[in-house]
C-alpha cells in the first residue's frame, strides 16, 4: 500500500469509506508528517489532537453504519485567517498573537461538519498581504520545491496562502484552505504545483474569516488535483445568513459534474495577457494549455479584455482602502496585543498613544504600507481621484469580462508571470512583488471563479500553473477545463523531500 | 503624486500607527513609488462610468428583528466577548483614562 | 411675521442660525447589524454580540425592522424615500467604537428631503406656523459608553449600546431662535412617537441632538458654525443655543473668529466648551461599506411602510377641529402626546356608544373632561388615586349619566373621585351614595308648590315684571331638593308654574 500521506482528498475519503484504512491511521500519518516538516514552517500551530478527534468520530460513524460526509477522514490544514474556536488565530500577525476565538468560522465549521479534521493552523502572509509568505510575523514559509541547479536557496511558496501551498505540495496535508483577495490561492498553487480554486464571490461565507479586503476576499480549497478541489469546495461553500454578501444559491454537485469533455465549449485567450517581457516558458505553457483544451474538444477564440493593465493599480487602491478600515479594529482594546508606552517623563500612555504604539508594534511593514496607502487614498480630497476612480475602473474590468462571455465560456491565461523565486529576492521592492498577481487580480476584481492548475516544470524544475477564469457561478466550467488540462498535462512532479 | 515625509507622518497619525523618523524616511519613497504607479488610472476616461457597487448580481438581505436567535450573532455572551481582552475588569473593557 | 429673536451686541443686532442633527434610537428588539438586545439598563457588556465587539471576521447583516422604521419616519415627514441607498463607513478611533468605524450613510441616505411644521406660539415669540426643512434621515450605529469615574487610571468601556440603530435626522439651518429649536424638537418627538419609530425618551438617551449654531448680522451670509454634541433635553438644547450664540457674538465683537469645532454642553453651568477628544477627527475617510451591498427596497416593502402609518399629528389636529368641532386649543392639547389622544379617542368612542350619539355630538364634553375635569380630580387626589381605576368604561359611564341628566357636573367629579380611590362601578356609586339628581317631576313639583305658596309676595313681584326673581325660585327649589334636582327640570317646571 502506498504511504497514506501520498493520498489526496478523494482517495482518503473513498479508502476510509471502503475500510482500506481507518481515518485515525490517516490522521496519525499526517500528524507525523507535519511534525517532521518544521523546516518548511508551514504551520503556525499544529493541532494533532484535533485531527485525531475528528478521525475517531469518522471511524466511529463508519463502525455504526452512519452516513459519512464528503470530507470524512480527510486531514487538512486551515489557513490561520479562519477563526477556529479554542485554537489560536493570528492572521500571521503579532497584533493577534495569543488570540483564541470563542467562535468558529462558517467555512471551517462546514469542513468539520463534512468530516474533515484539522492538522493545524497554516502560516500565511500577515493579514493575507503578500505574494511570497515573507510578511508573516511567524517567519517565512519555505517552499518544498528547489531549483534543480543544485543550489539550495530557499524558494517562495507564493502568498498569501503560502503555508497552504507548501503543506499540500509537501504532502503534509491532504488539502488546505486558502483565501484569495487578489490571487492568494492561485499564485501559491501555481508556485508549488498544486490546484487551487477561488469560487465566485459570495460562494463561501466570509463570516469568521479575518478580513483583508471585504469586496474581494473569497475562501477556496487548495489540493493536489481538480477532483479534490471540487470535493472540498463543495464542502466549504454554501449560503450563510450571517454574511450579507453570501450567495443564496444551492451548491452545485461539482464533483459529480466533473467532465473533461469540452466539445462545444469555447475557450477565450485574452490578448492583453500577453504582456511585454513575460517569460517565454510561461508563454510556452500557455500554448500547451490551448492545445490540451483543443484536444479536449474546445474551440479556442481570441478575446480582448482591454482594461487589463489597469486591474493591478486599481486593486492596489481598493484593497488597501478596505484593509485600512478593516484593520482599524486591531487597537489593543478587546483582544490581541496592547502596548502602553510611558513617555520620557514617565507619564502613562493615553488612549490614542496606546492605539498608535500597539499598531506600530503589532503590524508588520507590508501591513503598515497598505494601511497607509489605504488611509491616504480615502483621506479628504483624494477619495474621488483614487478610490472612486478605482471603483469605476473596476466596473470597466467587470464589463470587459461580461463582453467576453458573449464570445467564450471560460478564459485561459497563465496564473503568474514567473515561476517561484528565491525568498528575499523581491522582499525590498513592493512593486515588483505586486506584479506577481498581475494575471490573477482581474478575476478578483470581477468576483469571478478562477482556478490554477499545474501545467509543467520550467527549465529550473519549478512548476508553472495555468489559470482558468469562468463566468459568475460557473465553477463547474472552470473545474472541467482544469480537469481537461490536468488529464493532458500529466503533471506528476512533486518536490523531493529535503526537510 | 509624490508624498513627502510630513504627509506620511500625517497619514500615519490618522491611521494610528506610531512611526519613527527613520521609518517615515524609509516609507515615504516606497509610498510615493506606489502612488505614482496607481496614478496611471487617471488616464482612463470614466466620466460615463458608475463605480462598482456589487461585483456579483446580488442585493442586500435583511434579517428579522429577533434577539439572540443565533448565539453566533446574538448577545448574552459576556465571557466570550471579554475572554481575550488585555484588561477586562468588573465586566468592562479597561482602557487608559480618557479625558473628554 | 417671522421670528424676530435677536441678540443685542455692541455693534448692533445679531441673528442666530440653528440646525439640528437629532439622533433618535430606532424602536427595535435587536441591534442594527446583530442579534443582541437593545433593552435599556442591562449589566455591562451583556448585550454584546461578537459582531458588536468587532471580533475578527465578524460581519454585519441589517435588521429589517430598523430600516422599516426609518422609512416610515421618512414618510411621516413627507420625505423622499430612496429605494436605493448604501451604508458607508465613517472611520475614526475611539474606545466606544470597536470596529474603528461607524456604519452610517453619507453618500446615499435612506431618506432624503422632507419637512415638518412648527406651530405659531405667541408666548414663545413664534409669530406664525413655520416649515422647517429636513435635509435627510440616515440610519447608523450607536457607539458604546465610556465610564471615567470608576478607576483612578482607567476608563471602562461598556458596549451594550454599541450597534443599536439610530436615525440621524438632519434639519436645514432653518431655525432662528431657541424657541423655534425647542418647538422643532418637540414636534419631531411627537411625530416619532406617533409613528412608533422611536420612544422619544430623552432621559434614557433615545433622542439626542447635535446643535449647529452660527450667528450673523440679519441679511448677511451664514457665519461659521459650531456643533455642540449630544444635548439630551429640549431645555438644554435651548440653553446651549442661547449660550453658544452669545459666546460667538462676544467673540466676533472682540475681534476674534469662530472656529468650526465640536463642543460639549455642560448641563450644570448651561455653557458649552471645546471638546478635546474629538480635535483631530476631521478626516473620517468615508467610503461605501464593502461588507454590505446596496440596500434596495421593493414596492411591497414601501407599500407596507406606507399602509402601516398612523394618522399623523397635523392631520389629527385638523380632523379634531373640522370633524369633531373641537376648539384649536383642545385639538392641539389632545394631539400633542400619543397617550393623550389614545386615551381621548377610546373614551370618546365609549362615551358616544354609551349615550347612543355620534362622536361629534359628545366630543366637546369628552374633550373638556379629558383635558380639565379628569386631570383636576386626579391631581387633587394625589397618591390616593389609582390611575388603573380610570378606565374608559368607568369614565364613559359617568359622562353618560351626566349627559342624561342623572347626575350633575359636581356629582360627576365626586363619583370619579370614588372610582379613582376604590375602583367601584359609577352607576352603583351614584345609587348607593345618593349622588343622583332628581328628575322626577312629582317630587320637584311638590317642592315648587310649597315654595310658591310660602312666597306668594315674591310670586306677585315676579309676575309684575321682576324677572330677576326667577333665580331666587331656582335657588330655593334646589335647596329644598338638597341640590339633587335636575336643574333643567326645575327650570322647566318653574317657568310653567310661574306663568
Ligand atoms: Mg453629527
Ligand atoms: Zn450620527
Amino acid at each position: 500500500m502506498t504511504e497514506l500521506t501520498e493520498l489526496g482528498v478523494k482517495a482518503i475519503r473513498d479508502g476510509v469509506a471502503a475500510g482500506d484504512f481507518t481515518a485515525r491511521e490517516v490522521a496519525e500519518a499526517f500528524n507525523a508528517a507535519v511534525a517532521g516538516a518544521g523546516a518548511l514552517n508551514a504551520f503556525i500551530v499544529a493541532t494533532p489532537d484535533k485531527a485525531i478527534e475528528a478521525a475517531e468520530r469518522v471511524d466511529a460513524d463508519r463502525a455504526a453504519g452512519r452516513e459519512l460526509g464528503p470530507m470524512a477522514g480527510v486531514p487538512i490544514g486551515m489557513k490561520d485567517l479562519f477563526a477556529t474556536e479554542g485554537v489560536q488565530t493570528t492572521a500571521a500577525s503579532h497584533i493577534l498573537e495569543g488570540f483564541v476565538p470563542r467562535y468558529e468560522s462558517t467555512v471551517s465549521q462546514n469542513l468539520w461538519n463534512a468530516g474533515a479534521g484539522m492538522l493545524g493552523k497554516l502560516n500565511l502572509d500577515q493579514f493575507a498581504m503578500g505574494s511570497s509568505n515573507e510578511t508573516s510575523y511567524f517567519g517565512n514559509v519555505v517552499s518544498p520545491w528547489r531549483r534543480k541547479d543544485g543550489g539550495n536557496s530557499p524558494l517562495a511558496p507564493g502568498g498569501s496562502s503560502g503555508g497552504s501551498s507548501a503543506a499540500v505540495a509537501a504532502r503534509i496535508a491532504a488539502a488546505a484552505t486558502g483565501t484569495d483577495t487578489g490571487g492568494s490561492i492561485r499564485q501559491p498553487a501555481a508556485f508549488t504545483g498544486i490546484c487551487g480554486i477561488k469560487p465566485t464571490y459570495g460562494r463561501c461565507s466570509r463570516w469568521g474569516v479575518v478580513a483583508f479586503a471585504s469586496s474581494l476576499d473569497q475562501a477556496g480549497p487548495m489540493a493536489r488535483d481538480v477532483a479534490d478541489c471540487a470535493i472540498m469546495l463543495g464542502a466549504m461553500a454554501g449560503f450563510d445568513p450571517k454574511d450579507s454578501t453570501s450567495l443564496d444559491l444551492p451548491v452545485p454537485a461539482w464533483e459529480a459534474g466533473l467532465s473533461d469533455d469540452l466539445r462545444g465549449r469555447k475557450v477565450g485567450i485574452p490578448r492583453e495577457y500577453r504582456m511585454e517581457g513575460t517569460d517565454p516558458e510561461i508563454l510556452d505553457s500557455w500554448e500547451r494549455g490551448k492545445q490540451w483544451l483543443r484536444d479536449a474538444g474546445a474551440e479556442i477564440v481570441d478575446i480582448s479584455l482591454p482594461h487589463t493593465k489597469y486591474a493591478l493599480p486599481a486593486y492596489y487602491i481598493i484593497a488597501p482602502a478596505e484593509a485600512s478600515s478593516n484593520l482599524a479594529r486591531y487597537d489593543g482594546v478587546r483582544y490581541g496585543l496592547r502596548e502602553l508606552p510611558a513617555d520620557a517623563a514617565g507619564k502613562a500612555a493615553g488612549l490614542q498613544d496606546m492605539y498608535a504604539a500597539t499598531r506600530a508594534e503589532g503590524f508588520g511593514d507590508e501591513v503598515k504600507r497598505r494601511i497607509l496607502i489605504g488611509t491616504y487614498v480615502l483621506s479628504a480630497g483624494f477619495y474621488d481621484a483614487y478610490y472612486n476612480q478605482a471603483q469605476k475602473i473596476r466596473t470597466l474590468i467587470a464589463r470587459d469580462f461580461e463582453r467576453a462571455w458573449a464570445e467564450c465560456d471560460v478564459i485561459l491565461a497563465p496564473t503568474t508571470p514567473t515561476a517561484s523565486f528565491p525568498l528575499g529576492e523581491k522582499a525590498d521592492d513592493p512593486l515588483a512583488m505586486y506584479l506577481n498577481d498581475v494575471f490573477a487580480v482581474p478575476a478578483s476584481l470581477a468576483g469571478l471563479p478562477a482556478m490554477s492548475v499545474p501545467a509543467m516544470l520550467n527549465r529550473d524544475g519549478l512548476p508553472l500553473g495555468l489559470q482558468l477564469v469562468g463566468k459568475p457561478f460557473d465553477e463547474q466550467g472552470v473545474l472541467n477545463a482544469g480537469l481537461a488540462i490536468e488529464r493532458r498535462a500529466g503533471f506528476a512532479a512533486k518536490p523531493e523531500k529535503w526537510w | 503624486m509624490s508624498v513627502d515625509q510630513t504627509t506620511v507622518a500625517k497619514i500615519a497619525s490618522l491611521a494610528r500607527i506610531k512611526m519613527s523618523e527613520d521609518e517615515l524616511a524609509r516609507m515615504a519613497p516606497e509610498l510615493s513609488q506606489i502612488l505614482d504607479w496607481v496614478e496611471q488610472l487617471g488616464e482612463v476616461d470614466t466620466s460615463e462610468v458608475e463605480p462598482m457597487t456589487a461585483v456579483i448580481p446580488n442585493s442586500l438581505r435583511l434579517r428579522a428583528d429577533e434577539v439572540d436567535a443565533d448565539p453566533l450573532t446574538g448577545g448574552n455572551r459576556r465571557d466570550d466577548v471579554l475572554a481575550n481582552a488585555p484588561a477586562a475588569e468588573h465586566g468592562f473593557f479597561g482602557v487608559p483614562k480618557v479625558i473628554e | 411675521m417671522m421670528s424676530t429673536y435677536r441678540i443685542q451686541g455692541a455693534t448692533g443686532e445679531w441673528e442666530v442660525v440653528i440646525g439640528l442633527e437629532v439622533h433618535a434610537q430606532v424602536t427595535s428588539n435587536a441591534k442594527l447589524f446583530s442579534g443582541s438586545s437593545t433593552a435599556f439598563g442591562a449589566e455591562p457588556n451583556t448585550q454584546v454580540s461578537l459582531i458588536d465587539a468587532a471580533m475578527p471576521g465578524m460581519l454585519p447583516v441589517p435588521n429589517r425592522e430598523c430600516i422599516r422604521q426609518a422609512v416610515r419616519t421618512g414618510m411621516a415627514i413627507e420625505a423622499q424615500i430612496n429605494a436605493w441607498s448604501r451604508f458607508d463607513r465613517k472611520n475614526y478611533f475611539y474606545a466606544d467604537l470597536p470596529q474603528g468605524y461607524q456604519i452610517s450613510q453619507l453618500y446615499h441616505p435612506l431618506v432624503g428631503e422632507g419637512s415638518l411644521t412648527i406651530e405659531a406660539d405667541e408666548k414663545a415669540g413664534i409669530g406664525e406656523d413655520k416649515v422647517i426643512g429636513i435635509e435627510r434621515i440616515h440610519v447608523e450605529q450607536d457607539a458604546g459608553k465610556l465610564m471615567h469615574d470608576q478607576h483612578p487610571t482607567m476608563s471602562y468601556v461598556d458596549l451594550n449600546r454599541c450597534g443599536v440603530a439610530l436615525m440621524e435626522i438632519v434639519s436645514r439651518p432653518d431655525m432662528r431662535s431657541p424657541a423655534e429649536a425647542g418647538a422643532y424638537l418637540r414636534k419631531l418627538r411627537t411625530i416619532l412617537r406617533y409613528v412608533g419609530s422611536c420612544d422619544g425618551n430623552m432621559e434614557e438617551g433615545s433622542m439626542r441632538a447635535d446643535v449647529n449654531v452660527s450667528v450673523r448680522k440679519p441679511g448677511e451670509e451664514f457665519g461659521t458654525r459650531t456643533e455642540t454634541k449630544n444635548v439630551n433635553s429640549v431645555r438644554f438644547v435651548m440653553q446651549a443655543i442661547e449660550h453658544e450664540a452669545r459666546r460667538q457674538v462676544d467673540l466676533i465683537e472682540d475681534g476674534g473668529t469662530v472656529v468650526q469645532e465640536t463642543r460639549l454642553f455642560d448641563p450644570n453651568s448651561g455653557t458649552t466648551r471645546s471638546m478635546r477628544s474629538k480635535e483631530d477627527a476631521h478626516d473620517y475617510r468615508y467610503f461605501p461599506d464593502p461588507d454590505l451591498l446596496p440596500l434596495e427596497l421593493d414596492e411591497d416593502f414601501l407599500a407596507e411602510c406606507r399602509a402601516s402609518l398612523p394618522e399623523l399629528p397635523d392631520a389629527k389636529r385638523r380632523r379634531y377641529v373640522e370633524e369633531l368641532g373641537l376648539s384649536d386649543y383642545n385639538a392641539r392639547e389632545l394631539t400633542a402626546e400619543v397617550e393623550t389622544f389614545a386615551r381621548f379617542e377610546t373614551l370618546l368612542a365609549a362615551t358616544a356608544r354609551g349615550i347612543g350619539k355620534g362622536e361629534k355630538d359628545v366630543a366637546t364634553q369628552v374633550a373638556n373632561w379629558s383635558l380639565s375635569v379628569a386631570p383636576g380630580v386626579m391631581n387633587a387626589l394625589g397618591d390616593e388615586a389609582n390611575p388603573a381605576h380610570a378606565t374608559a368604561e368607568a369614565q364613559a359611564a359617568i359622562l353618560a349619566m351626566q349627559a342624561g341628566g342623572e347626575i350633575s357636573g359636581g356629582q360627576a367629579k365626586e363619583i370619579f373621585e370614588i372610582v379613582l380611590r376604590t375602583g367601584r362601578e359609577p352607576g352603583e356609586i351614584a345609587e348607593s351614595e345618593g349622588l343622583k339628581q332628581v328628575s322626577d317631576t312629582g317630587a320637584i313639583e311638590a317642592a315648587i308648590d310649597e315654595i310658591l305658596a310660602k312666597n306668594a309676595d315674591k310670586v306677585e313681584e315676579y309676575r309684575g315684571g321682576k324677572d330677576k326673581l326667577f333665580g331666587f325660585f331656582v335657588g330655593q327649589t334646589m335647596k329644598a331638593m338638597q341640590g339633587k334636582a335636575n336643574p333643567a327640570v326645575v327650570n322647566q317646571l318653574l317657568k310653567a308654574k310661574l306663568g
